[in-house]
């Protein structure tokens, strides 16, 4: 067991590794130069060069490589091309609205869909049932925006609470007063996600459901809210857990849509300005940030995945 | 991993593939008796003919999605204006509310929105299109590759594709077009290959699955030869799964193109998109002026990609489920 997770952590950062040569080395193929734009048009060559050596350009890609990656994991991103201000400085004030979104939306959207999932999978083929899965089949297939759109649709217009834009500082905000600050972004992703959770924590629970031991279960004459909760889910909670996992991975790409959308500083526009400015140095840091939480999050996903499983957990 | 070769051994003839019977055995084997007037297609081991009856979700969606492909493609002869043409030359006011002459209102730039909306159907359905079908063909020629090709070329392929796949694809995107910039083809490209890695896997592994499944192996041992059995016994088992896959693909890559136009990083103005006109017209929701010029565009991706949805829910639970439920 201990030997299979550690092993698939192996092969988590053999992936990170994979990953981060791949964000390098597809940034490096820019055409410009950094030394050059850092410098703007007007400088000389002599500067230009003593920048390349400063900035360590002169160097081959490898050892380039090398130094970047090692900065990167002692906390060290670089310095922006576009604004010469260090990478670390620019996230500084705006990583916390995207890891309060992003965190907000797990601990608000989780627990609700799941529960419409076990729900669901409780009264099979009830109009509640029908009515939810209907629900989320339709909405797994839509974009951020529309969903996004629709919630502006029926608050801000319809309603008028609220904003289509999330303005205001976040400081010196209590709990609640930061779920009404991001309402708008966190009920959206919660959406999202909830379309995917439904439908497979449901999935996972009727699964377990159609096993020998609930039929036993029935024809002892548990009732059905004991042996939803004593009996299924608990061999359910596996499955369910790297669903939600993957979903939390999801949000990864969710979080961008969604700052651009209701235009509130984060890490995700960020990203989004340094490929407009073509700012690669930005790119490299906070591509592998994502990429990062994202392989964290497969990784959590794969032994949750096998570590409820006693069928993988003892292959024979 | 080179199920491939088992077929070689039964190579010898086989003409007749488009029903009627096969040669009379020549061996000494027991021959299942048969009739002329009977077709080959009667016989209990060919392929299930049943026609596909769409349920009624499944029928909306299928209007849906051909309503959307007619406007993709007579586009141009519907639309009212030209994409970039101004309704109103003498009225300034942006963002004008639906009336004669413009049906949807105006957008951001006073262009009629119906049309934009008609002409970014071509674009956004015709770039989804033509990636996703790169990627198949770059995902199928590599995926069977990998399963046909011995096991350290598929291992070196695969750990490769991994990678790839461990990466979010919006990541992915916004690597590319911060390198190369962000064109059609760029995005063609981009989409296609980031989508052949999925695909890739799928193909593998199908072409894995159903190399050694006991109804092939009959076959093989029944003496039918190597097209015989991709045309009879592979593709009716893999056809369906495929198709539905692509839908699905096509969905996917649909939602990311647009995302990446959104992002202001797909197509790129003045041309219509239907991602692009969302992120065109935010401002019409941020100022509350209008819900329509952002709503329309969200909308119209919304019901197609929902809508192909619906067609492949219906399909593939015809189809004995999803082909990557079946993996």
């Amino acid at each position: 067991m201990t030997g299979l997770i550690l092993r698939r952590i192996g092969i988590g950062l053999i992936t990170v590794l994979a990953v981060s040569i791949i964000i390098f080395f597809g940034t490096k193929i820019l055409p410009g130069d950094a030394a050059q734009i850092r410098l703007g048009q007007q400088a000389t060559p002599e500067n230009v060069a003593a920048m390349r050596e400063r900035l360590g350009l002169d160097k081959p890609y490898w050892q380039q490589y090398l130094t970047w990656l090692k900065n990167f994991v002692t906390g060290d991103l670089g310095i922006s091309l576009a604004s010469d201000v260090p990478i670390t400085n620019l996230i500084a004030d705006r990583y916390k609205n995207t890891v309060i979104v992003s965190c907000l939306t797990a601990l608000i959207g989780v627990p609700i869909s799941l529960m419409l999932g076990i729900t669901a999978a409780m009264f099979p083929g009830s109009l509640y049932d029908r009515v939810l899965t209907f629900t989320s089949v339709t909405l797994v297939a839509a974009p951020e925006f529309f969903t996004a759109t629709l919630l502006v649709l029926l608050f801000v217009f319809a309603l008028d609470i609220g904003n289509a834009v999330v303005v205001g500082s976040t400081e010196g905000k209590g709990f609640f007063e930061l779920i009404s600050h991001f309402a708008l972004p966190i009920a959206t992703l919660s959406f999202v996600i909830a379309s995917q959770l439904i439908r497979m924590s449901r999935a996972a629970v009727l699964n377990v459901m159609s096993s020998p031991y609930i039929e036993m279960a029935i024809l002892k004459g548990v009732p059905r809210g004991r042996i939803i909760f004593r009996h299924a889910l608990l061999n359910a909670i596996g499955p369910i857990v790297n669903v939600v996992a993957l979903n939390l991975a999801y949000l990864v790409t969710g979080v961008i849509v969604v700052e651009v959308y209701f235009a509130y500083p984060g890490l995700a526009t960020l990203i989004v300005q340094g490929v407009q400015s073509r700012d690669f140095v930005l790119i490299q840091g906070l591509g592998m940030i994502f990429c990062l939480t994202y392989v964290i999050l497969m990784l959590i996903a794969d032994i949750a995945a096998f570590a409820s499983n006693p069928r993988l957990r003892h292959p024979k | 991993m080179s199920n491939d070769q088992t077929f070689d051994t039964s190579l010898h003839t086989h003409p007749d593939m488009a029903g009627g019977i096969s040669e009379p055995e020549k061996s000494n084997h027991f021959v299942a008796p048969y009739d002329e007037s009977v077709s080959f297609d009667e016989l209990p081991d060919s392929a299930p003919k049943e026609r596909f009856r769409l349920s009624l979700t499944g029928w909306i969606g299928a209007v849906i999605v051909v309503f959307w492909l007619l406007i993709a493609v007579f586009g141009s002869f519907i639309a009212p204006y030209g994409e970039n043409d101004l309704p109103f030359p003498d009225d300034y006011s942006e963002f004008q509310t639906p009336r004669e002459g413009a049906l949807l209102g105006t957008d951001v730039q006073d262009r009629d929105i119906l049309s934009r909306i008609i002409y970014g159907a071509g674009r956004t359905i015709g770039i989804s299109f033509a990636a996703t079908v790169l990627a198949y063909i770059v995902g199928v020629v590599l995926g069977i590759g990998a399963a046909i090709s011995g096991p350290k070329v598929d291992m070196v392929v695969s750990r490769i594709n991994d990678a790839f796949l461990s990466l979010p694809t919006i990541m992915l995107g916004l690597v590319v077009v911060a390198a190369v910039g962000s064109s059609i083809p760029v995005l063609i490209c981009t989409a296609g290959l980031i989508y052949a890695t999925i695909v890739f896997r799928l193909a593998r592994a199908l072409g894995m699955e159903i190399m050694v499944m006991d109804f092939v192996e009959a076959a093989k041992a029944r003496g039918e030869g190597r097209w015989w059995i991709i045309t009879r016994e592979i593709w009716p088992n893999a056809a369906m799964p495929l198709i539905t896959d692509f839908g699905l693909r096509l969905i996917y890559v649909i939602l990311f193109i647009s995302s990446l136009s959104f992002l202001g990083l797909g197509v790129q103005p003045p041309l219509a998109d239907w991602g692009s006109m969302v992120r065109e017209n935010l401002g019409a929701l941020q100022y509350g002026e209008s819900v329509i010029p952002v709503l329309a565009p969200a909308l119209a991706i919304a019901t197609l990609t929902v809508a192909i949805n619906l067609v492949v829910d219906d399909v593939s639970a015809q189809a004995g489920g999803r082909l990557s439920k079946r993996l």
